[in-house]
């Protein structure tokens, strides 16, 4: 446990704990309710609200750019919605749609941020891929302060998201408000995402919702087992992957956690019983009676 | 020609050569499919270097495009897997790949000139510096590659047009006449793994994304038919790219994200002021149909009393917010615009139908 003595260290697998936490529980929803690719989105169209949260205040301050960077993705869920609802233009063609304009401005407005004489933008760049080694006690405090309320949210709202994820109309026939627990719903996600974007970046984060839940799935049948699997897969793919990361040299922190969490799938995939495929495929070699 | 044209005639050439396949990606619902594909192609990039070692080789535009493809095939064993649904199956596969590729650039590659922001912004501004030349022949490379696979998909249109339309429109149909949805599928990945390959050096995959997809949605609002669809799109697409290369040299800032911003105005614009199909065109229809309703709905009540016992007290103005719940301007509104429109007259209080109203009425009360 020498590892875990160094400072640095302990932060980044604090850090990275909590945020696997969060991501693969709200992932869930997100794959259950066929939004996953909405992640991916939102994740990119966060990249403006950043670097203009940065502009406004001149501060790098963790809290700060997580807001701006919600503000953003919150505005690009909004635009996804009413252009979906409002036209014919399908939701994959507004997902990315929205993810590559969004993404586009946000290069533009960190262009411009570059061209600035002051150095205190140098950092906003590990946006983009994540940069676990970075990471700070004041940047873990924010992650514990926005992720623990977002578990328990989850775990108030836990019977009402499950009926709403199963079975929509079933929940409106029961008079539940399913537009407002809808954008609840969204809306945690979008705090999953922001969580990550600094240990994972922007264009990876959407595999940390998708990838725990999708291996999870493979275990379970059941949605509380299934969110505790995918919470625990998250955390640890994302302690490994940010160690590794951050010990090693010339590894972004985001593709290696993209892969150690690749692999736990592809685990999942194929051995995980009944779902899996080697199980499926000696099942069917043996003669049914 | 100046660097400047060059840059100029490559933005352009790119632009129209993406936008064509994008028509199609909209419409049969696979746009994400741009997002998979423009970063997967850099793990054929990065593993057809590892061979040839050379940046050069036509080999890594080869292997480039059967990532691409490969991207396409895996999504789909994994989904006919069941083991997960289409959209985690991208979510989960392009990640994963495009991982790869940017770990082995870090690790092996670091000294190569082949860096991961590259990948996702392009560098247009350089573009005229790398240049082939062939006996009279002097252009930049990405010029070169970007009107081949312009012509390449501007032909492959023009020859399989009927196909693609029908495979596209009705899926169902074409498989009886023959047409393996299969092949058609696969054929249009296959282009539009060649058209994000040949853009993407230049432009960037996020820009790739934008110009496949941004300038179809916008043609889709502004037209029912493929062939002008296909037109528009090219038409906004080269639009946005050259308008998009003037404003990031104006503020001097990232060529590829400007470019993306506008694709994203022009379906903006698009959006609010789409002849029929906008945000102002379905306000006007709407609120145009609630007063015609409204109109509609006073020559019905005036009818029903016409020449009752209580006409006096139906048929007067100021009891109609009582009778049909109006609010006494609304009332107000519906009232004068009905006797402009000749379909009532006023006498007083007293509200009369004429010959017109009458007729409307008895036409919306047989409907």
């Amino acid at each position: 446990m020498e590892l875990f003595a160094d400072y640095t260290l302990r932060m980044v697998a604090l850090g990275s704990a909590m945020l696997g936490i969060v991501s693969g529980v709200l992932g869930c929803f997100a794959v259950l309710r066929r939004q996953a690719l909405l992640g991916d989105a939102m994740s990119h169209a966060a990249l403006p609200g950043i670097v203009v949260a940065f502009l406004l205040t001149g501060q790098r301050d963790p809290l700060i750019l997580m807001l701006g960077a919600a503000g953003s993705a919150w505005l690009a869920a909004l635009l996804l919605m009413s252009v979906t609802r409002t036209t014919r233009v399908k939701e994959d063609s507004s997902l990315a749609l929205i993810l590559a304009v969004f993404f586009g401005t946000g290069l533009v407005l960190l262009s411009w941020l570059q061209q600035r004489p002051d150095a205190a933008q140098a950092g906003l760049r590990s946006f983009l891929f994540g940069q676990a080694a970075a990471m700070v006690a004041r940047d873990v405090q924010v992650m514990v302060a926005l992720g623990v309320p977002t578990l328990v949210l989850v775990a108030l709202f836990w019977k009402q998201f499950k009926v709403l994820t199963f079975d929509p109309e079933y929940a409106a026939s029961l008079g539940l408000p399913v537009r407002g627990l809808s954008v609840l719903l969204t809306s945690l996600i979008i705090v999953a995402i922001v969580l990550g974007l600094q240990t994972v970046g922007v264009v990876l984060m959407s595999a940390m919702l998708v990838a725990p839940a999708a291996a999870a799935r493979q275990w379970t049948d059941r949605l509380g087992v299934m969110i505790v699997l995918a919470g625990l897969f998250g955390a640890s793919a994302g302690v490994v992957g940010a160690l590794i990361s951050a010990t090693a040299r010339g590894l972004a922190t985001g593709p290696t956690i993209v892969l150690c969490l690749g692999v736990l799938t592809l685990v999942s995939f194929l051995f995980a019983p009944n779902r899996g495929l080697i199980w499926r495929y000696t099942r069917q070699a043996v003669p049914q009676v | 020609m100046s660097s400047t044209m060059e840059v100029q005639l490559i933005a352009i050439v790119v632009a129209a050569a993406c936008a064509l396949p994008g028509v199609f990606l909209v419409l049969r619902r696979m746009a994400m499919m741009s997002d998979a594909i423009s970063h997967t192609v850099l793990l054929g990039i990065v593993l057809g270097y590892f061979v040839t070692r050379d940046l050069a080789s036509p080999l890594l535009f080869v292997g480039a495009v059967a990532t691409g493809v490969l991207t396409v095939s895996l999504v789909e064993m994994l989904t006919r897997t069941n083991l997960i649904k289409e959209d985690a199956a991208i979510g989960l596969v392009f990640p994963v790949l495009f991982s790869i590729a940017v770990i082995l650039i870090s690790r092996y590659a670091g000294n190569v000139h082949l860096d991961t922001d590259a990948v996702l912004l392009g560098e247009l501004a350089f573009a005229p510096f790398d240049r082939i030349t062939w006996g009279w022949l002097d252009l930049p490379r990405a010029l070169l590659i970007g009107s081949i696979t312009l012509v390449l998909n501007l032909l492959l249109i023009v020859l399989l047009y009927k196909e693609l339309k029908l495979a596209t429109f009705d899926v169902g149909l074409a498989a009886t006449l023959g047409f393996s949805p299969v092949l058609v599928h696969y054929g249009l990945m296959t282009v539009v793994s060649i058209t994000a390959v040949g853009a993407f050096d230049a432009v960037g995959s996020i820009l790739v994304v934008a110009l496949m997809v941004a300038p179809p949605a916008a043609a889709y609002l502004l037209t029912d038919r493929l062939s002008r669809m296909l037109g528009l799109s090219v038409v906004i697409a080269v639009l946005s790219a050259v308008l998009g290369y003037w404003f990031a040299r104006w503020f001097n800032v990232a060529i590829a994200g400007s470019m993306a911003m506008m694709t994203g105005v022009a379906f903006l614009l698009a959006f609010l002021f789409a002849p029929a199909r906008g945000i102002v065109a379905l306000g006007v229809r709407r609120s145009r149909q609630r007063w015609e309703f409204a109109q509609q709905m006073l020559t019905l009540h005036l009818l029903n009393h016409e020449g009752t016992a209580e006409a006096d007290d139906e048929c007067s103005r100021n009891h109609l917010s009582h009778h049909l719940r109006w609010q006494p301007r609304f009332a107000a509104t519906v009232i004068r615009l009905a006797e402009q429109g000749g379909l009532i007259q006023c006498d007083g209080m007293r509200l009369m139908l004429t010959d017109q109203g009458r007729r409307l009425a008895q036409e919306a009360s047989l409907r």
